[in-house]
């Protein structure tokens, strides 16, 4: 790792925002390092798209402070506008102009220079040259999220917000765009996504995962799923029409010990938290000839799910 | 399948209300249109203009005199300045229009009449708004016969009627003809300023808000001034443009007079078309969607159409309705347009049309960039 690696590209401590008397983040705190790629996981009304908000300034937050890319968050919005890349969760360009239109503006307003080059630059790095006269209105979602990732990365900048950049978008295009993604990391960006794929949660350095507005976890997967402490065991049906496995899910559910139950397909997945309690719970259906049980590691998904579950008993 | 369900109608009714009644804007405006409607109509607006602004010029003080001049106070549609004015004097304020008849007894005036030689009592009306002054032109058509009644009595008695004693030559300036189009063609062209201005306008940032594209706009280093600006340049030729169909049919169909200078009245329209641009960029920022921008336009268009003179005479409003139109650019335009056109009026003497005008520009724009959010907080 090189000295300048070290220097963090967020820092922010204690951000805390309020909507209408309720806390949407609170007291939260970020650091997140150059070159890396971070997933921003967590549940819809999590506050994921306020905490970026508040990174990039669109939003003043109630408490808390820091820095993202050196610049105060508070009171230097405008210089930390020039140097971020964001990408609003909904398509936020102009359906009634081109694409070379729409990048021809946000070059202009970027006040960059050699405008026509960067453009074409841009349109052929995202493949996006043969539409280039086409309405961006007209586009599928791929070649939206392909647009507006062009118009954020057009002024060169620091650092990459993308809130949610691959929600509705097929997953060819969605691996094509986390290739860029990779891509742009390698090149010194520090890119921070949004997102509720696990697989794409896997593809980054670090995840960090929101809840109720609280950071619950981060760090790399394996790390995020060892700090869980789950126990988990896969249930599956030897015979029978997958009735039973249902009854036998919503049984589970009760016991003390099992924290968490879901399908997957015609396998269920037990969890707890306390491997002795979890065991004892399902002593007797373990050796339910009707089916098989094998303990497996758990899946990021089983700990996201699990810290919703215990986020939401916090909260209440 | 029945036909009509009541239930289904009620579901839909009852969605409508809610959603009527989460509008908070467009609600006020449903009872806000009608109530200033009401209060417009019913007591702002008056085709009766009396205490019409008159002055009096002087080229004797006598007996007659002073006679004619409490004849014509009594008609209840003049009102006279107190100070008796020279000839000058007179043309300025008619020109400038602070005063609507500038009244001249001339010398000799008892001297003619006593010797039977029928002096002319001159009344000069402006009739850039023949409407404004008619009914005050036909208060006056018996004064030469009654003015005098009370002192031609004794020896004087045979100068009473047949033919009357004096003469009443009333002169209608600026549109002798008193033909309405010369006040209404030229006054269009500040009503469709107003009405397509402050709409076209007023939905520019609502646009952004309602399509999605607001929350990117603002993520980029662009200033609100640069905003603003960059979207009311454009609307500044439409208007232009405007401006030119209205004033070429003026010419051509109408035969408007063109007695001022083409320079000076382009120059006040861009300006007019400014503060009219800058007015509905800040109903833009104030309104949440489309619809709401839209009703808050013709919150604006409609005292504007009503107080500024265009289709009532200003001066036949109440004090308090005046006071409102004097706030409205579309007033001050009407009067430069007109003074421009009809009058030939120049710089000097649209000078105190123009500043209200800009003043409310500058005041209205500073409120724009006051409310611009440049967060989403
Ligand atoms: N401008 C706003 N006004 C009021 N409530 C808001 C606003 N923005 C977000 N919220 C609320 O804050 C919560 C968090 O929203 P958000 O940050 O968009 O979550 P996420 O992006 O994780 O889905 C949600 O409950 C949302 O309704
Ligand atoms: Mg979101």
């Amino acid at each position: 790792m090189s000295a300048a690696t070290d220097i963090p590209v967020i820092a922010v401590r204690g951000l805390t925002k309020s909507f209408e008397g309720r806390k949407v983040v609170s007291d939260l705190d970020l650091t997140v390092n150059r070159g890396q790629i971070y997933g921003f996981l967590g549940p819809n009304g999590s506050g994921k798209t306020t905490t970026i908000r508040m990174l990039c300034g669109l939003l003043t937050p109630d408490g808390g402070s820091g820095t993202c890319l050196g610049y105060d968050i508070r009171k230097q919005a405008e210089a930390i506008k020039r140097q971020v890349g964001y990408m609003t969760q909904k398509f936020g360009l102009y359906e009634d102009l081109t694409i070379r239109e729409n990048l021809t503006f946000v070059a202009r307003v970027y006040g960059l220079d050699r405008v026509k080059a960067r453009v074409d630059q841009a349109l052929e790095r995202l493949g996006l040259d043969e539409r280039a006269c086409q309405l961006a209105g007209k586009l599928s979602g791929g070649w939206k999220q392909r647009l507006a990732l062009a118009a954020c990365i057009l002024h060169e900048p620091k650092l990459l917000l993308l809130d949610e950049p691959t929600a509705g978008v097929d997953p060819k295009a969605r691996r094509d765009f986390w290739d860029q993604i990779h891509t742009l990391a390698h090149e010194g960006l520090t890119v921070l996504v949004s997102t509720h794929y696990m697989d794409e949660a896997e593809r980054c350095h670090e995840i960090l995962y929101i809840a109720y507005g609280k950071l619950l976890a981060r760090g790399t997967v394996p790390a995020v799923i060892a700090a869980a402490h789950l126990s988990a065991w896969s249930v599956e049906p030897i015979r029978g029409d997958g009735t039973e496995i249902a009854a036998l899910s919503r049984q589970l559910q009760q016991r003390d010990g099992v924290d968490m139950v879901a399908p997957f397909g015609a396998v269920l997945h037990v969890c707890g938290r306390d491997e002795a309690a979890l065991d004892a719970a399902t002593r007797d259906e373990r050796i339910d000839p009707r089916y098989r049980w094998s303990r497996v590691a758990p899946s990021l998904e089983d700990v996201f799910i699990d810290l919703m579950g215990r986020s939401q008993d916090n909260f209440q | 399948m029945n036909l009509f369900s009541f239930s289904r109608f009620a579901a839909v009714f009852m969605k409508e209300f809610v959603q009527m009644r989460r509008d908070r804007i467009t609600f006020g405006m449903m009872i806000g249109v009608p109530l200033m409607q009401l209060v417009l109509f019913g007591y702002a607006i008056n085709s009766d203009p009396k205490h019409l602004p008159a002055a009096l010029v002087m080229g004797e003080n006598s007996v007659f005199a002073r006679s004619i001049v409490s004849a014509i106070e009594q008609t209840d549609y003049f009102r006279l300045r107190p100070a008796p004015i020279t000839e000058r004097e007179a043309d300025w304020l008619l020109k400038t229009g602070e005063i609507q008849f500038a009244i001249t007894i001339p010398p000799h005036f008892s001297d003619d009449l006593v010797r039977g030689r029928r002096p002319a009592l001159a009344v000069e009306a402006d009739a850039t708004d023949p409407v404004a002054t008619v009914n005050a032109v036909s208060a006056l058509i018996n004064l030469d016969r009654t003015a005098l009644q009370h002192d031609l009595k004794g020896p004087l008695a045979h100068l009473a009627p047949n033919p009357t004693p004096f003469e009443l030559r009333i002169q209608r300036r600026y549109n002798e003809e008193g033909i309405s189009q010369y006040n209404v063609v030229p006054g269009l062209i500040g009503v469709v300023l107003t009405m397509t201005m402050i709409m076209m306008t007023g939905l520019a940032m609502t646009r952004e808000r309602e399509r999605g594209t607001m929350e990117n706009l603002l993520a980029m280093p662009v200033r609100p001034l640069e905003v603003m600006l960059g979207k009311i340049v454009p609307f500044i030729f439409v208007g232009y443009v405007q401006v030119a169909i209205i004033l070429l049919a003026a010419k051509f169909l109408f035969q408007v007079p063109f007695e001022g200078s083409l320079t000076i009245l382009s120059l006040a329209a861009i300006l007019f078309i400014a503060a009219n641009l800058a007015v509905g960029f800040t109903f833009s920022t104030l309104a949440t969607n489309q619809l709401q921008a839209m009703q808050l336009s013709v919150f604006f268009f409609l005292p504007s159409l009503l107080l500024s003179g265009f289709m009532f005479p200003f001066r036949g409003m109440p004090q308090w309705a005046q006071w409102v139109g004097e706030t409205l650019p579309l007033s001050h335009f009407l009067r430069i347009i007109r003074g421009v056109l009809l009058k030939g009026n120049g710089w000097v003497e649209i000078w105190p049309e123009l500043w209200p005008i800009l003043l409310f520009m500058l005041l209205v724009s500073a409120l724009a960039l006051l409310r611009y959010r440049r967060t989403l907080d």
